[in-house]
């Protein structure tokens, strides 16, 4: 197999991750975006660790997968909670810690 | 070097006693205000009692120089002191002068300050004096002497600015302080320069030990010992705080910056004789100091109106003449000690009588509110005749007998130097006859010129009888000292020989001829002047300028402020200036510059989670750039 296919796929995903932290400004879609990136990274260590016929990469994404559920958890948490105060799920409207 | 013992093993006494009464008179506060006094006054009569004891005592030794061993001082490694006490002739015409002298001074003050509050603290600091100038004139090493000397400074201190609040007085204080300590930097560097090359410090190492000086260190040393002896004893170039010494209380005047303690100076040059017989040149130094403030305290001594300030002008040019002795060598040291008492004798008597006068004007002491004074104060008068006569060398009085004697020494100099300082000494004292007649005239003849609210009284009987005593002693004094060469016989074991059977430049009688015309016609110059026209009750203006800069201490004074205190000043100014503006300028700076940058370096917190991602991401991908560069460089 060639792994160009799957890292050509994971980049792309990991871009529009990457652009839509960026350029969105509600929490859940960036947050969805987030998730996006971690997954797309998550594919890229598959695919290598299928390439070199070792399983340390696919541990990894195991970890990696375990890592987001947690941080799902706490993240909607906080979402909702901001949500429930503030009456809007904007991030830039969460702009209270600053100098 | 014989060690004490019997009534000599108690000489520490002399040096205690006055100190414990010091210490429970200044402790004892007002309670001991009605008794102060009186045992302030008995100390030193009963000191000078068991001083006589101790004369007849080392009199009777065959070697007279007695060494009293107290206790181990400094016991450390290599450097051993030990404190003790050198019982030889000097030390003893020294203890002798201070507890007679200091005695009859201490009985007159009883009287002088009965009025004043401070009498208490007054008799404390004197006592303190007497104690410390016995240790100064006692030790027998020169840290022990540096421990007095520097206790006699306290002493002088604190007693110029007994009137505190009188800022001259404080001013005054301050100013004897610091000439003195210039000079005591002198001296420490000589005793360090002695440590340094001989291990020890004791009289009997450096001066008469196994190590001989050479050339260049006793030089050194005798060159450090005159900066002191010239700080203590207001020789040029360090005279100007004397005459503000007046200021103190006059008994301060008569026993500290008269009689006693400036003339430590030339008991120091006198006790290092060893020293400066090795070096030419701080031989030389000594002589030219003596002659410079000889002339100069006559000059100056001309032009002062104050007659406290007359008299300390006249007492920084006899001590010059002293310094003049003890520079010429070996043979004229015992002559510079006998000068020394007998200028204790009528220098004492002068003040003790200006302080009189004061007492009876209302402390006030401008000569130019006196005049016909001999009235009313015929035995404040009679003393003050009798140091008068003393002081210009009149015949038979003292200073006829040992000042005369200094000047045929200068002369017996040979050579230029020799009659240079022979004319010098001359002059001085035709100088001298001039500005104390000027004195008396102004003081106790002429025209009444008193100010309104102005009685004058005789002064009460514990304040004539010392005057009269004094008196007599300046009249008969000088005669005794030198009878049948008795004082330089006496001072042989520890100064040498005196050398009074040399071939003379001019004989005897010619030089005394000599002197007593100059004299006379100096004792002339003053009646003309001042005796025979009425005084000006203000100073006269549009004077010879030779008057104007004797009025001003020719300028010494103004010389040291322009030369010392201004330069000090801006050199003091411009250090505050580059610690203000250099130092702190430094440290303000760097901090507000961190503080400026960091405000701004803040504002990159926006509180926006969206820009921290995309620094997170630019930082990313600059790491990763990073890598890849190096990676295919």
């Amino acid at each position: 197999m060639t792994p160009t296919y799957y890292l050509v796929l994971s980049a792309a995903l990991f871009t529009i991750g990457a652009v839509g932290v960026l350029v969105r400004r509600n929490a859940i879609v960036v947050f969805m975006c987030v998730e996006l990136m971690l997954n797309a990274v998550n594919l890229s260590l598959v695919t290598f660790a299928r390439v070199n016929g070792s399983l340390d990469g696919q541990i990894m994404a195991f970890f990696v997968m375990v890592v987001a559920a947690a941080e799902v958890v706490i993240g909607l948490a906080i979402i909702m909670s901001i949500f429930r105060t503030r009456r809007s799920a904007s991030v830039d409207d969460a702009n209270l810690l600053k100098y | 070097m014989t060690t004490a013992h019997g009534i000599q093993s108690a000489a520490w006494l002399l040096i205690a006693l006055p100190l414990l009464s010091a210490g429970v008179l200044l402790v004892a506060g007002r309670r001991a205000d009605k008794w102060a006094h009186v045992v302030g006054a008995a100390v030193p009569v009963v000191l000078f009692g068991y001083a006589v004891m101790l004369f007849f005592s080392v009199k009777g030794e065959g070697n007279r120089e007695i060494n009293l061993h107290l206790y181990s001082w400094i016991p450390v490694a290599g450097f051993k002191v030990d404190a003790g006490l050198l019982i030889d002739p000097l030390s003893m015409v020294f203890v002798l002068l201070i507890t007679g002298v200091g005695s009859l001074i201490h009985i007159y003050a009883v009287g002088y300050m009965a009025h004043d509050e401070g009498r208490r603290r007054f008799f404390g600091y004197f006592n303190y004096f007497i104690a410390v100038m016995l240790l100064l004139v006692l030790a027998n090493s020169y840290l022990a002497l540096y421990v007095g000397w520097e206790g006699v400074g306290l002493a002088s201190y604190l007693l110029i600015s007994f009137y505190y609040s009188r800022n001259i007085a404080a001013t005054a204080g301050n100013k004897a302080f610091f000439a003195n300590r210039v000079g005591d930097v002198g001296l420490s560097i000589a005793i360090m320069i002695m440590f340094a090359y001989v291990g020890s410090t004791s009289y009997a190492d450096v001066l008469y030990g196994d190590t001989q000086l050479t050339k260049g260190v006793a030089t050194a040393i005798g060159f450090m010992l005159l900066l002191g002896a010239c700080g203590k004893s207001g020789q040029f170039p360090l005279q100007t705080w004397l005459p503000d010494a007046m200021e103190g209380p006059t008994p301060v005047s008569a026993l500290i910056h008269a009689a006693t303690m400036v003339t430590a100076g030339v008991y120091l040059i006198a006790r290092s004789a060893p020293v400066f017989d090795v070096s030419q040149a701080a031989r030389t130094a000594v002589v030219v100091v003596g002659a410079i403030t000889l002339l100069y305290g006559c000059v100056c001594g001309c032009g002062q109106d104050d007659l406290k300030r007359v008299l300390a002008y006249s007492t920084v040019s006899q001590i010059g003449y002293m310094f003049l002795a003890v520079g010429l060598g070996p043979g004229v040291y015992a002559i510079g000690i006998i000068h020394l008492v007998g200028h204790g004798f009528f220098k004492a008597a002068l003040f003790l009588s200006a302080g009189s006068v004061m007492h009876a004007m209302n402390d006030r002491i401008d000569m130019r509110r006196f005049g016909g004074l001999f009235r009313v104060m015929p035995i404040t008068y009679g003393v003050f005749v009798c140091g008068y006569l003393a002081i210009i060398g009149f015949p038979l009085a003292t200073g006829f007998w040992t000042k005369d004697k200094i000047i045929e020494a200068a002369l017996d100099k040979g050579g230029t130097s020799g009659w240079v300082l022979g004319v010098v000494a001359l002059a001085g004292a035709g100088l001298t006859a001039f500005y104390m007649t000027r004195a008396l005239v102004m003081t106790f003849h002429g025209e009444r010129r008193w100010e309104d609210d102005v009685h004058p009284h005789e002064a009460s009987r514990s304040m004539t009888y010392p005057m009269i005593a004094l008196g007599v002693l300046s009249l008969v004094g000088g005669y005794l000292l030198i009878f049948g060469g008795g004082l330089q016989h006496w001072l042989t074991p520890s100064v040498g020989p005196s050398v009074e059977e040399g071939v003379h430049t001019v004989s005897t009688l010619v030089l005394t001829a000599i002197t007593l015309v100059v004299v006379a016609l100096g004792v002339l110059g003053g009646w003309v002047a001042f005796g025979r026209k009425p005084v000006p009750i203000s100073q006269p203006v549009g004077v010879s300028p030779v008057t104007t800069a004797a009025r001003r201490n020719i300028y010494a004074d103004a010389f040291n402020e322009m030369v010392l205190q201004r330069p000090g000043q801006w050199l003091s100014r411009a250090l505050v200036y580059f610690d203000n503006r250099g130092v702190d300028g430094a440290v303000t700076g760097l901090a507000a510059g961190f503080g400026g940058g960091s405000a701004r370096l803040k504002r990159t917190q926006t509180g926006f989670v969206r820009s921290y991602a995309l620094s997170m991401l630019g930082g990313t991908i600059a790491v990763v750039a990073v890598l890849l560069a190096v990676r295919f460089q």
